[in-house]
């Protein structure tokens, strides 16, 4: 490295140098907090801390300055190789995925130093998806499955469950597996069976050390939570039972009341006192993870009063579209039944509830235990005031006027804010020649394994002769006939043809995001996908045609042409979807709006939407994210089934999100964990879909 | 000219039928009426074994047609065979269920081909007749003939959409799987094991029944769970038992089946 001296560096010297490589660095100050750090290693250990920033931040100055920060506790853990080795890691993953990617590399520093340790471990990654499923499956609710920042403990906020990058416990990987599952299992348990229901942090605010009290009450928690398990999921608790050994000795006093069929978190934060005064270090147990009581209270409170709401709306709404009767008011009688099901009655007669307001239904029953009247009266009229928001709007529209002007959805005055959007429509650039060349290769088997299965589906015209009855006589059975009879042989009743109509008349129409977001992974699979999808629907013939959108503000639309009705799956189609690339945002409804035009202009009896997006709809300033965006797709899902669209929803989200009910309410959807899976999925999603 | 006729014979040991709600009564009214009806609901929660169940109270023969895409209405209402030198009739079940007075099941209404359906719209409003144009015969039916026509509505395929003129003559009655205590009896006693072992079953039918749209296309049915208490009862373990009858016959996909391997697991 430059220095051949082998003196230390002083403070102020590694301040300098610092400035020197880490140029675009923002202040001053943080340069010599970085330099503090640095000062106590070694000479050795500081050239190499200094010759990676330099070399990073050629690439980034935001990754170099990670890196020098990093550095102290990196070099703890891991050896000048090792050091290398996670430096050149994230520069690999800025090179094929972007910052963010990298940054994160670089901040899963302990689960790489495990890795490079060589102990055996399990990673959350590869156990996400299965995790998130087995929650899913548990609770009936969207639980999500995210990593702790390193170095802390498992805990839950009731919404998502946090689990380590990395876990090393066991001394085995698949040990370690079964010890994220258990761990899962055991916040799951946490918000199911109502840990969060008492007020935590007012009982143990008296108590002396607000830490050991918490990880004292997890523990009891634990010992509570597991007997739960044990009556409804017998094979659970003992695969945990297995991971976590005997309970603690100190424990033990306590089991019988704890393990008691009707023990609450109320027996657990009764037993506390007694354990903290007693003083000792509460025993460590991984699957009983920590508690953070304030931020899981908060969570669960926002969720009882959302899905309250929504309970009561659609109660509101049933309620006055049930009121045949004039003038007088519907009598609304609602009963909840034992699994969180409601019966609603409007005067005397079962009316169905919405699914969303079902789902809210059966949330609230696991979070309240039960449904108490309050959450069961419909709202009253004026909920929410109509805010007028009607504003300018940033204008960033360009020198052409708009091609197409469509309505939005405003959800906060119930109606239409009319021309709103402003659609520019344009064919995608062309990408590279060889790509769908490449692709087609590498899913070789794939794709005509896809070819063979659509060409068995595909519908013709053809008559079937020798029939038992037909609209047509069938010449050549008649005339075998007439032979056998003529030879005293008992001659065949089949003598007519039939024709077999094939009833596909069929549009469909591909709808795929190109948002900022879709960035990497999610692009490249939404190619690939549309690769299959051709080669599918060509063996189909079923008329087709596909569309990206993204666009910045309602001023700005933009819809991309790939593929329109009509266009034949040639070259330019082709080289089309190869250039399909991430742009800027995601304004949903105006999107639908316009392709639901343009299909339902298609001449023919069946039409379907399908809408290809990794997320939430989300546009520049705050207008359209949250609900209103979400409403407004919601909207325009609706309007286009009123136009004789259906809409098929494919959503790539990880953590298989809470608000897809509501949004997709009026069409139906699926959630892929993973976008990996997409390519595959996606023809088999189109063939059920059109299934004959 | 001649006849082939079918025999309709009646139901005569009762089948086991749990009710889940209301509907024995509002079927009864139904037919007391003469309105035809519809059964929406998933598959295997006992649709099927109701209208059997129906039949056997109201002491009618019951003709049941599985319907499928190449269904023609000859299928339904009946045709001429060529026996020898001769043209015999043969009625259709359709046909022969309106001669009977009896109901007729028409089951997965949605799988028939478009065109077939329509036979069925003038036996299904106030005219209650069936056309034979074959026959140049025009049927009215008797007061003990019924129709009933089932329907999954979970379907995603837009080609498999009942039509509003069709669906709109019927009664339509939901299904849906029972609450746990009653499934729990149900697959009891179908199944031939004890209550506790039912229970767990039912567990897991809900478990499954919670992915559904995030990876499954329907939960685990009354008849998967059935299925799985019956290859208990012939000496299988529960775990293997719900393995082969539940999480396999639910789905092909890895990720899934390593899933429910999970909930099966959980649960015994
Ligand atoms: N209420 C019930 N009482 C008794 N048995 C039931 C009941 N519900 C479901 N079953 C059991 O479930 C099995 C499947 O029910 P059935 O065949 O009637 O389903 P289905 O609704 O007709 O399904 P599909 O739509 O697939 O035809 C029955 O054979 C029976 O064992
Ligand atoms: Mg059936």
């Amino acid at each position: 490295m430059s220095e051949p001296s082998s003196r230390k560096l002083f403070e102020h010297e590694l301040e300098e140098r610092l400035d020197r490589v880490l140029f675009a660095s923002p202040s001053h100050r943080s340069i010599t907090r970085l330099a503090t750090g640095l000062e106590p290693l070694s000479r050795a250990q500081q050239d190499l801390v200094l010759h990676w920033a330099g070399v990073t931040a050629q690439t980034c100055a935001e990754i170099g300055h990670l890196i020098v920060s990093s550095a102290p506790k990196a070099l703890e853990l891991l050896d000048a190789d090792g050091f290398e080795a996670w430096v050149l890691a994230a520069l690999d993953s800025y090179d094929r995925q972007g910052l963010r990617p990298a940054m994160e590399s670089l901040r899963k520093l302990e689960a790489f130093a495990t890795e490079r340790s060589g102990a055996p471990f399990a990673r959350l990654a590869e156990v996400e998806g299965r995790l998130t499923r087995f929650v899913q499956g548990l609770s009936g609710r969207p639980l999500a499955v995210r990593c702790v920042g390193s170095g802390n403990a498992a805990w839950t906020d009731t919404d998502a469950i946090f689990l380590p990058e990395l876990l090393a416990a066991m001394p085995d990987a698949d040990g370690n597996r079964r010890l994220y599952k258990a761990t899962a299992a055991h916040l799951w348990a946490q918000t199911r069976y109502g840990t969060f229901a008492a007020d935590i942090d007012a009982t143990i605010a008296p108590l002396p050390d607000r830490q050991q009290a918490l990880e004292w009450l997890a523990l009891l928690e634990a010992v509570r939570l597991d007997a739960r398990i044990a009556a409804e999921l017998p094979g659970l608790a003992r695969e945990m039972a297995e991971l976590r050994g005997p309970w603690p000795a100190a424990l033990v006093p306590v089991l019988p009341r704890l393990q008691s069929p009707g023990a609450t978190v109320h027996d657990s934060l009764a037993l506390l006192p007694e354990f903290v005064a007693a003083g000792g270090v509460p025993p460590w147990l991984t699957l009983a993870g920590t508690l953070d009581p304030t931020a899981a209270r908060r969570v669960r409170g926002e969720r009882i009063g959302k899905e309250t709401k929504v309970l009561r709306n659609a109660l509101a709404a049933l309620k006055g579209a049930g009121g045949r009767k004039q003038g007088g008011e519907a009598a609304l009688d609602v009963a909840p039944g034992d699994d969180g099901a409601l019966e609603v009655r409007i005067d005397g007669e079962v009316v169905a509830l919405p699914p969303e307001a079902q789902a809210a239904a059966q949330s609230l029953v696991q979070d309240l235990g039960e449904l108490p009247p309050e959450v069961l009266s419909p709202a009253g009229p004026g909920g929410w005031l109509p805010t007028d928001k009607e504003g300018p709007g940033p204008d960033l529209v360009g020198d052409r006027a708009a091609d197409w002007r469509y309505d939005e959805w405003d959800y906060h005055r119930s109606a239409y804010r009319k021309g709103w959007c402003h659609v520019y429509e344009m064919a995608v650039a062309p990408g590279d020649p060889d790509y769908v060349a490449e692709i087609g290769n590498r899913h070789r088997a794939l794709i005509s394994q896809i070819r063979r299965r659509f060409e068995a589906v595909r519908g013709e015209d053809r008559v079937l002769g020798r029939q038992p009855e037909g609209e047509e006589i069938d010449l050549d059975a008649q005339v075998d006939a007439h032979i056998d009879r003529r030879s005293g042989i008992e001659p065949s009743p089949r003598l007519f043809c039939r024709r077999i109509r094939n009833e596909r008349s069929m549009a469909a129409m591909f709808m795929v995001d190109m948002s900022g977001s879709t960035k990497g992974w999610v692009n490249d699979a939404e190619r690939e996908s549309l690769i299959m999808l051709c080669e599918a629907i060509e063996a189909l013939g079923d008329d087709y045609a596909i569309y990206g959108f993204s666009g910045w503000t309602r001023t700005r639309c933009d819809i991309y042409r790939i593929k329109a009705f009509g266009d034949r799956y040639d070259e330019a189609v082709r080289r089309r979807i190869a250039g399909i690339e991430a742009k800027d945002y995601t304004r949903m409804g105006v999107a639908i709006r316009h392709l639901t035009k343009l299909l339902a202009e298609r001449p023919v009896r069946h039409k379907l939407l399908v809408t290809l997006s990794d997320g939430r709809p989300d546009d520049f300033g705050d207008e359209y994210r949250g609900t209103y965006g979400i409403e407004d797709t919601r909207q325009a899902l609706q309007e286009a089934r009123r136009q004789g669209v259906r809409s098929y929803c494919v959503t790539i989200d990880r953590h298989g999100a809470d608000y897809l009910k509501r949004m997709y309410g009026p069409a139906a959807y699926t959630v892929l964990d993973e976008v990996g899976k997409l390519p595959t999925k996606i023809a088999d999603i189109y063939r059920r879909l059109t299934a004959n | 000219m001649d006849m082939l006729s079918l025999q309709l014979p009646g139901i005569t040991d009762e089948p086991y039928y749990q009710p889940v709600g209301e509907e024995v009564g509002l079927f009864e009214a139904a037919a007391a009426r003469r309105l035809p009806v519809l059964l929406k609901g998933p598959t295997g929660c006992g649709k099927t074994r109701f209208v059997e169940y129906m039949a056997w109270k109201l002491k009618r023969p019951l003709v049941t047609v599985a319907c499928h895409d190449d269904l023609t209405t000859a299928d339904l209402l009946g045709r001429y065979l060529i026996v020898g030198n001769e043209t015999v009739w043969m009625d259709g079940p359709l046909t022969a269920a309106v001669r009977a007075g009896a109901i007729c099941y028409l089951d997965e209404i949605v799988e028939a081909r478009k065109d077939t359906t329509v036979v069925i719209h003038p036996l299904a409003d106030s005219r209650r007749v069936l056309t034979v144009d074959k026959r140049g015969e025009l049927l009215p039916a008797p007061p003990d003939f019924m129709l009933v026509i089932s329907y999954n509505p979970g379907y995603q395929s837009i080609l498999k959409e009942i039509k509003p003129s069709t669906r709109q003559r019927f009664v339509a009655m939901e299904f849906d799987y029972p609450a746990p205590d009653l499934e729990a009896r149900i697959v009891a006693a179908e199944g031939g094991v004890d209550l506790d072992l039912a229970k767990k079953l039912v567990k897991l039918g809900e478990l499954t029944r919670n992915l559904k749209g995030q990876g499954l296309d329907e939960g685990a049915s009354t008849r998967l769970l059935v299925h799985a208490a019956q290859i208990v009862s012939a000496g299988r373990t529960p775990g293997e038992a719900a393995n082969a009858a539940i999480a396999r016959a639910l789905t092909d996909d890895p990720d899934m089946t390593e899933t429910l391997d999970d909930l099966v697991r959980a649960v015994f």
